[in-house]
């Protein structure tokens, strides 16, 4: 057979949509009722869980990020009160990290696709994955509890001693709330590195494994390593806050600085738990709309490692203006440009996969191209703020706000939708409307431009964040902002709309709809309960497609 | 389109009144930008980059025009380089900053002191000639000042746009900043760290001004009392003048010179006796006994405000005998009227 009769097979089209049925039996209808759903053990059924209760919360701090906007439209603090609007970002800062960016790739795409990827049945642990899911539902309701009984306004960051003596609103709620949630997030993470490294199908080494798995145990090291610190911080304010043990507390020989330090050995590791999930998915969509193996796979796969492992030695570099030793600010900062490099790495290495690949433009790859123009943005500024002197200018204002946002929402959320869009016909069986679905993908780049360009400026200028009100001069950019906020919204809101509505009347998808060549697109859509009818034995690379032009021909010859 | 002549008013005085660039008024200022400007192309050339990747391979091996994708494992030259410049880069802006931060945080031997307490939601800012400002600062320009900072509640961060500089008021330590203003005129002081209901409110002007219109402020705003002769005022009623009098049966050591002195304590450690260290050995006194000394001098937190702490400092600062200290001594001894101020001591 020619090189060129076999390629004809790899062109990616849709499969014939009309031949494509939907399987009889699959992991959704294989039990009913609510109980089989309350009760599951089915990564792939948590895993939907996951994806209502955090597509929930995601709009719930969407509308606190609204709030914000509408309130900044004007320089008067004329929409609501102050403390009203303190609550409002504070909110939204815990909603957004807590309850979406942290859970979102890992537990909802990750849970799905892991043990699908690797070829296994479940996870290692089911019961601790649907206790995962169950203490980010109690956390989730705490934080609910917390808002509607009056709210929060500490600022997701939780600063000693405003948080532990100076603050009467429902501190300690919304402190169990994220404590009892970091746990979801500690086991979500042990469960994915047991799996990872126990349960691999036979012939999938390790460097046969979907970069999307590497990223998320690259994640999940952070998870588990990281989060205890967080939760040992919150229980020190809530104790500061009902016995006043003093650990925070100058006056009693006690150090403000502390809770500083160990609030950002999480929470700086914490973006890297949100971003590499998101660079997970990103190497997979590139790769299957280019028909290319990702450039330098090893490389991609141990620039994970090492952002998960650098990312552990640079959290001093959130205090730089807090009177840490100029000494220690120097190593800090050096630490961050090096965690900066294999940022870089994986950039340049997605844009070369496209070289000589055979592009096509579906929705995820729309979004995959969003996320690479944003997170470039979004990480070259962060070297801005890593780099000392210009930190001391930048830091603590709408610069550091608009950075953020460019690596969370420009990067992570693109990632994620992205990635919602890849694998909904498998998680679903189902097609969206490909227009609208690119669309939504090129207003939610617009608008989310015009929102976060501004704040740059903003920053430079010396708006602080956090503010209710601001000098009139700065009026301009924030309209420009709030304007951007409201595209932004809409952009976020039609897969919300499209998606529901293909439950029922998108087109049937079949198992491979992308002639993807992961594990996952070789079973049917939606998968059984036990995912695989036998062991899968893997015998080619990730990102194979000349394997995957073989087994349809194989599959040709067999059915003519 | 017709657009009303008031809407057009409005619109152009709108946009004739917004920023885009904050002003260069301290001598940073150029530094911090030309920072800025590097990395602002670092990023600029980066983005376009990606951007001719991306766009380009796509348009080129679209489908459409390369059916047919050639499989490619990698190039370890290729990773190389894209490893090694953005390093390279990173590294020249890492030295850059830190040159930066050295400059904006380590202030010239010649700076004049200011001294500022932040607080739920004020700047109050105390000039040693016994100028009392809040909400307002003003300087000369041409002149390096140093701001020495505290807060009396919650964390607070004082952030002068116009001049590239920002630090954090901490509670319970001296924080400081310097700048030298270029030019005079008035600029915004913002509080940048998120500090409870008001923290927009917690702002405030500095005003540079010429060293004339500076000093003719000075005279005509100053309460009459520098900072140091409220301090002298402290020390009396606080009684600190039975122990520390620097006569040879004082139970206290002699403060005479003592500020920039080298001390040595009990526990046997050298300290440098700076602002930090004479408020910390008030509040804490247990912790800071002089060698020589008993541990007998009690505790004076939470008797004391930020304020009076720096009212002290400065005051013991400018003691280079204990001829004043004996002087108020013996006053207070014969019983005639001491030069006490009711309601200096703030809680």
């Amino acid at each position: 057979m020619s090189a060129a009769s076999i390629s004809s097979n790899t062109i990616l089209n849709l499969p014939d949509q009309r031949t494509a049925t939907m399987p009889k039996r699959h992991y959704i209808n294989n039990e009913d009722g609510l109980l089989s759903w309350l009760l599951t053990g089915d990564h792939k059924r948590i895993a939907l869980l996951y994806l209502i209760s955090i597509t929930f919360f995601f709009f719930i701090g969407g509308a606190f990020a609204g709030l914000i906007r509408l309130e900044l439209l004007t320089p008067q603090p004329d929409l609501v009160a102050s403390d009203t609007y303190n609550k409002f970002f504070t909110m939204h800062g815990i909603i957004m990290i807590f309850l979406f960016l942290v859970p979102s790739v890992p537990a909802t795409l990750g849970n799905f696709l892991i043990p699908i990827m690797i070829g296994a049945k479940d996870l290692a642990f089911p019961k601790i994955n649907l206790l995962s899911w169950y203490l980010y539902i109690i956390g989730g309701t705490l934080t609910l509890a917390a808002l509607v009984l009056g709210g929060v306004d500490t600022g997701w960051t939780f600063t000693t001693p405003l948080s532990t003596h100076y603050l009467n609103t429902h501190v300690v709620t919304a402190a169990t709330a994220i404590f009892i949630a970091g746990f979801a997030s500690i086991f979500t993470g042990l469960n994915f590195i047991v799996t990872i490294h126990r349960m691999r199908a036979p012939g999938m080494t390790w460097f046969r494994m979907p970069l999307f798995v590497w990223a998320n145990y690259a994640a999940s090291i952070l998870m588990v390593l990281g989060t205890p610190v967080l939760a040992i911080a919150i229980v020190l304010v809530a104790l500061e806050r009902l016995i006043g043990i003093g650990v925070f507390d100058p006056t009693k020989g006690g150090d403000p600085l502390l809770f500083q330090h160990l609030f950002w050995f999480y929470s700086h590791p914490a973006v890297y738990i949100m971003i590499l999930p998101g660079m997970g998915v990103i190497s997979e969509v590139i790769s299957t709309f280019s028909r290319k193996r990702v450039f330098g796979y090893t490389a991609v796969a141990f620039s994970s490692v090492a952002i998960a492992v650098f990312g552990f030695f640079v959290w001093a570099h959130h205090m730089f203006i807090m009177g840490v030793s100029n000494y220690s600010a120097l190593v800090f900062s050096l630490l961050t440009m090096l965690v900066a490099v294999p940022s870089a790495i994986k950039i340049f290495n997605w844009a070369f996969t496209l070289q000589k690949g055979s592009i096509t433009f579906e929705t995820p790859m729309i979004y995959a191209f969003g996320f690479m123009g944003l997170f470039t943005i979004g990480g070259l500024t962060g070297v801005f703020l890593g780099s000392l002197g210009m930190d001391i200018h930048l830091t603590e204002t709408y610069f550091i706000v608009a950075h953020f946002h460019y690596v969370m929402v420009g990067g992570m959320l693109m990632a994620f939708l992205a990635g919602i869009h890849f694998w909904w016909p498998k998680m679903t069986g189902r097609m969206y409307s490909e227009p609208l679905s690119k669309l939504s993908a090129v207003v939610s780049f617009i608008g989310f431009n015009l929102t976060f360009m501004p704040q740059f400026i903003l920053g430079y200028l010396g708006m602080p964040r956090r503010y209710h009100a601001y000098p009139p001069e700065f009026q301009v950019l924030n309209v420009l902002s709030t304007a951007g906020a409201t595209v932004l919204g809409v952009g976020f809101t039609l897969p919300l709309l499209y998606l529901a509505w293909s439950l029922k009347y998108g087109e049937i998808a079949g198992s491979n709809p992308w002639q993807a060549t992961g594990l996952e697109w070789q079973i049917q859509s939606p998968p059984l309960t036990e995912n695989f009818t036998e062991v899968p034995v893997i015998d080619y690379e990730a990102y194979d497609y000349e394997w995957l032009e073989r087994k349809h021909a194989n599959e040709v010859t067999t059915v003519g | 389109m017709h657009i009303s002549p008031v809407m057009w008013q409005f619109i152009t005085k709108w946009l004739a009144n917004s920023a885009l660039f904050p002003r260069e008024a301290s001598t940073v200022a150029p530094w911090a930008d030309a920072l800025y400007f590097f990395l602002v192309g670092m990023t600029v050339v980066g983005l376009i980059l990606v951007g001719i990747l991306v766009i380009g391979f796509s348009v080129r091996y679209r489908r459409s025009v390369h059916p047919v994708a050639t499989q490619i494992e990698g190039s370890t030259l290729l990773e190389a380089t894209w490893t090694i410049i953005p390093l390279a880069i990173f590294l020249v802006t890492f030295v850059w900053g830190a040159l930066l931060y050295f400059r904006i945080y380590n202030p010239p031997a010649n700076s004049m002191n200011i001294y500022v307490v932040g607080k739920q939601w004020m700047w109050k800012a105390e000039h040693p000639g016994g100028q009392h400002e809040i909400n307002a600062l003003h300087v000369p320009i041409g002149r390096p000042v140093q701001l020495t900072m505290i807060s009396q509640d919650v964390f607070h961060s004082f952030s002068i746009p116009d001049f590239r500089v920002k630090r954090e008021v901490i509670p319970g330590r001296y924080s400081t900043v310097w700048f030298e203003a270029t030019e005079a005129g008035t600029y915004h002081i913002f509080c940048t760290q998120y500090c409870g209901t008001k923290h927009s409110g917690m702002i405030g002007e500095v005003t540079a001004m010429t060293p004339e219109d500076y000093d003719k402020w000075t005279q005509e705003s100053t309460s009459g009392t520098s900072l140091a002769q409220n301090g002298e005022r402290l020390f009396a009623s606080m009684e600190c003048t039975a122990c520390h009098n620097g006569t040879s049966t004082a139970r206290g050591p002699s403060l005479a010179g003592v500020y920039g002195s080298k001390l040595t304590l009990v526990s046997g450690q050298q300290v440098v006796v700076n602002d930090a260290y004479l408020r910390d050995a008030i509040l804490n006194p247990s912790q800071h006994v002089t060698a020589g000394f008993a541990p007998i001098m009690p505790t004076y937190q939470g008797q004391i405000s930020e304020d009076g702490l720096i009212d002290l400092v400065e005051y013991i600062k400018t003691l280079d005998t204990n001829y004043r200290v004996q002087q108020t001594l013996g006053t207070s001894q014969s019983d005639l009227a001491a030069p006490t101020t009711p309601g200096m001591v703030k809680p």
